[in-house]
């Protein structure tokens, strides 16, 4: 049993501080540090500067142009990313759609898409859930049809992130409606360009836009747009769902969260003395604090696992479940630690250059929007009910 | 024991969930936050020639009212439609102190007129004694300088009560003054609030005339006219709990996932039997504190009853978002704001913690 690091791991550490001190860019971490609205634009130029020093293909093998780096390297770098408020890498083309093309993807969809990805010529979007088709995913019913050398898509998928500044999406789409209902389902790449296609933006409980409806009429694709065999996707649909759920403990993002809400706590004031240091606010800290600090470990003994070569099978599920509650209690207790103005909505206080003066401490209404969006976290990439369900069947054999 | 409402009430409680019904939805709600004054003057004027305000002062004090199960079976309703309104602030904060001090006032109150409550300031949190702003005496009237902070209905309002010190501490709950002061002489900073409506940020430096000074030691009114408010915030949240229950279990019933509704898994059976157990928690609290509005353990039961709702409120949020999955996170759907609105029953007139605390200090001064 050794907690530390390597030597060799310790001097990574170091290269990936000094690279966040030297490029990333404090106009980008004060954004995220204090909870402005990160633009298309924004998130393109931080993929750039990643993608210079090669560190855009976090989990991609270096043959493909990333980093090669094991399951520690990756996650002492997402842990220092969060640390210094550099943006996220979106994940749908880097994470996602990227070891799925590795894998099963052709070789000219390899050597067309992957350097795209890496270069920014295409913003993804993910297009696996529908109205009909949430947790039971294998209900999708968007269909493509084969016409010729091409496919006829016609349907709807809906929540699809960031659907508005993306090019590109990949859909998982019905080709048969024989057998078994994942026996029927295709992996598809569509250009939101083509025609028939329309994305109507929903704004969440936060105000913001950040998902979309994603309709398709007659839309036609190339059939060399088809990922692997057709009536294969639901195996590909599930590769993917375990590279989505790598890193979804979301340590690093607790631990920034954690940070913020300590620093909020000893602004406020109550009874005329900080609020972090009144014991009923403490004790509902620290308890966070000991959950977070058990699950970094959790976390790390699945990182372990993983760098000597276990393959991570159900113990994601539990760093989903536990991951996200942690996360959601901190938002909340930050929500709770900002008091009354925690209420005001003035959301164009949000847009870089606005020059509105927050309503109360500039903390605020980024609080109560993280408290509201973060509901999301224990909703999508897996419900934390399914992952529960996994759990007792996988694990618990129930 | 009886547990009934009175037929008058009965009949309050049945025409104003009509009329709520056929005037009010999320969309109207979003419409009316997003206009100058955060309100619909139709509805006013219709909840108004109702009689609401009305029902919260006593017969004496001109309305045909005003106990503690009358403002629970109004609050309640604004509750169930999710309606932001000026009642708490105008007819229950401003209201009380007016009652006692400038009775033909109240009158005005129960005609329809708004007059919002202007006590908390930018670092006062929830506590009530912390005063800043200050008034002072020149010549025949009084200079009162200083902010105010999430001022419900400001923009509705042509007249605030503003509290002000004129002597002790800040924090002291002594010399606490309280005064009548016009809008339009303070600057003004006013927005849109996440569970709909709309409040301000108020900044003072006025001169005011010698009968603008309401009281000059306001501490004991105001905390009773933050109990009779936080007696209808608690019935408004248990009525928006009612709303987010039937959509939830509506929604269970609907939805199906796997080939079955969804509400057939005993895993989202089970907490929803516990969100039901909870909210009849919540509406007995409110009960028990509406019952004591006018009893000496009346504090006791206001922390008790702010304590419960906040705790729950926060568990049939998340619980019925969760529930819902992504539909529960739009905007586009009722819940979202039925939701929101419920989830900021906590940062007004102290959260859970704050009374959890004060439940233990009262219950201990009381043994
Ligand atoms: C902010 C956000 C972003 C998203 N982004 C994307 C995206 O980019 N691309 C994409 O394809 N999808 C995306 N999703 C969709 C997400 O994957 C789905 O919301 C998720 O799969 C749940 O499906 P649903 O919303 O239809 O809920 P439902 O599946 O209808 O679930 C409703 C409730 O029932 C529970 N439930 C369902 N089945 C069971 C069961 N068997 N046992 C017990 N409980 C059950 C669920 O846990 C949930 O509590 C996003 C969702 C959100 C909220």
């Amino acid at each position: 049993m050794d907690l530390s690091y390597s030597a060799e791991q310790l001097a990574f550490h170091e290269t990936v501080r000094t690279f966040l001190r030297d490029k990333l860019p404090e106009r980008l971490s004060l954004k995220v540090a204090s909870g402005k609205r990160l633009t298309k634009q924004d998130f393109e130029e931080w993929h750039a500067i990643l993608n210079q020093q090669g560190w855009l293909g976090v989990n991609w093998p270096t043959e493909h142009g990333g980093t090669g780096w094991d399951a520690v390297q990756r996650h002492i770098f997402e842990e220092e990313t969060t640390r210094a408020n550099a943006p996220r890498i979106v994940p749908f083309g880097v994470a996602m759609l990227g070891p799925v093309l590795m894998k099963f993807g052709s070789d000219a969809q390899k050597a067309h898409y992957l350097p795209r990805i890496l270069n920014g010529d295409d913003w993804w979007c993910q297009g696996y859930s529908e109205p009909g088709a949430g947790s039971d995913l294998a209900n999708v019913q968007t269909s493509a049809v084969r016409d010729g050398d091409h496919y006829v898509v016609n349907g709807q998928k809906t929540w699809t992130t960031l659907g508005q500044h993306a090019n590109m999406i990949f859909c998982l789409v019905r080709t048969s409606r024989e057998g078994k209902r994942q026996e029927g389902i295709s992996f598809l790449l569509i250009d939101m360009n083509t025609p028939g296609i329309e994305v109507r933006p929903i704004v969440l409980i936060d105000g913001e836009p950040e998902v979309n409806e994603v309709w398709f009429k007659d839309v036609r694709v190339p059939a060399e747009n088809l990922v692997g065999t057709e009536n294969m996707g639901w195996t590909y649909a599930k590769y993917l769902l375990t590279h989505e759920r790598t890193n979804i403990a979301g340590v690093g993002f607790a631990r920034a969260g954690l940070a913020a809400l300590k620093r909020i706590a000893g602004e406020q004031t109550h009874h005329g003395k900080p609020l972090i240091e009144n014991p009923f606010f403490a004790a509902k800290l620290a308890e966070v604090e000991i959950d977070l600090m058990a699950m970094a470990t959790t976390n790390l003994r699945t990182i372990a696992a993983a760098a000597s070569g276990q393959a991570p099978g159900a113990e994601s599920s539990m760093l989903k479940v536990k991951g996200t509650v942690i996360r959601q209690q901190i938002n909340a207790l930050t929500k709770q630690a900002v008091g009354p103005y925690a209420a005001p909505f003035v959301s164009e206080q949000l847009d870089e250059g606005s020059n509105l003066d927050p309503i109360g401490p500039d903390y605020a209404l980024p609080a109560t929007q993280a408290y509201l969006n973060n509901r999301k976290l224990s909703i999508y990439g897996g419900s934390n009910e399914v992952q529960r369900a996994i759990i007792s069947k996988a694990i618990l054999e129930l | 024991m009886d547990f009934k409402l009175t037929e008058e009430r009965q009949m309050l409680q049945d025409s104003l969930r009509r009329i709520l019904s056929d005037t009010t939805d999320h969309e109207s709600i979003a419409k009316a936050t997003d206009s100058i004054t955060g309100l619909d003057p139709e509805l006013w004027e219709q909840l108004v020639e109702m009689g609401l305000p009305g029902a919260m002062f006593t017969e004496d004090e001109g309305g045909f009212g005003g106990a503690g199960f009358d403002i629970m079976v109004v609050a309640e309703e604004l509750g169930r439609a999710g309606l932001p309104s000026p009642l708490i602030d105008s007819a229950l904060l401003s209201g009380t102190v007016l009652a006692s001090t400038r009775p033909a006032l109240v009158e005005e109150i129960i005609a329809g007129r708004i007059i919002a409550f202007a006590h908390a300031e930018p670092d006062s949190r929830y506590e009530l004694s912390q005063v800043s702003t200050t008034a002072q005496q020149s010549g025949d009237g009084w200079v009162l300088k200083g902010s105010k902070a999430v001022v419900h209905n400001a923009a509705a309002a042509e007249t605030c009560i503003v509290s002000a010190r004129l002597a002790g501490a800040t924090d002291a709950a002594e010399g606490i003054g309280l005064f009548l002061v016009p809008t339009d002489a303070m600057q003004m900073r006013d927005y849109p609030l996440h569970g709909g409506g709309r409040a301000a940020e108020l900044v003072l430096d006025v001169t005011l005339d010698a009968d603008a000074r309401l009281t000059e030691d306001g501490f004991a009114l105001i905390q009773t006219a933050q109990a009779r408010a936080s007696a209808a915030q608690c019935a408004e949240a248990l009525g928006l709990m009612e709303t987010i229950k039937a959509l939830t279990v509506d929604y269970l019933r609907q939805r199906r996932q796997f080939g079955q509704p969804i509400g057939k898994f005993q895993a989202l059976q089970h907490r929803m039997a516990d969100v039901l157990i909870e909210i009849e928690q919540v509406r007995s609290a409110v009960i028990n504190l509406c019952g004591h509005l006018d009893a000496p353990e009346r504090e006791l039961h206001v922390s008790a009853a702010k304590n419960l709702v906040g705790r729950t409120a926060r568990l049939v949020v998340e619980e019925s978002i969760q529930m819902h999955g992504g539909i529960g996170m739009t905007m586009e759907y009722a819940l979202g704001h039925f939701a929101k609105r419920l989830s900021m029953v906590d940062h007004r007139f102290g959260d859970a913690d704050y009374h959890l605390e004060r439940f233990i200090a009262l219950a201990q001064s009381a043994a």
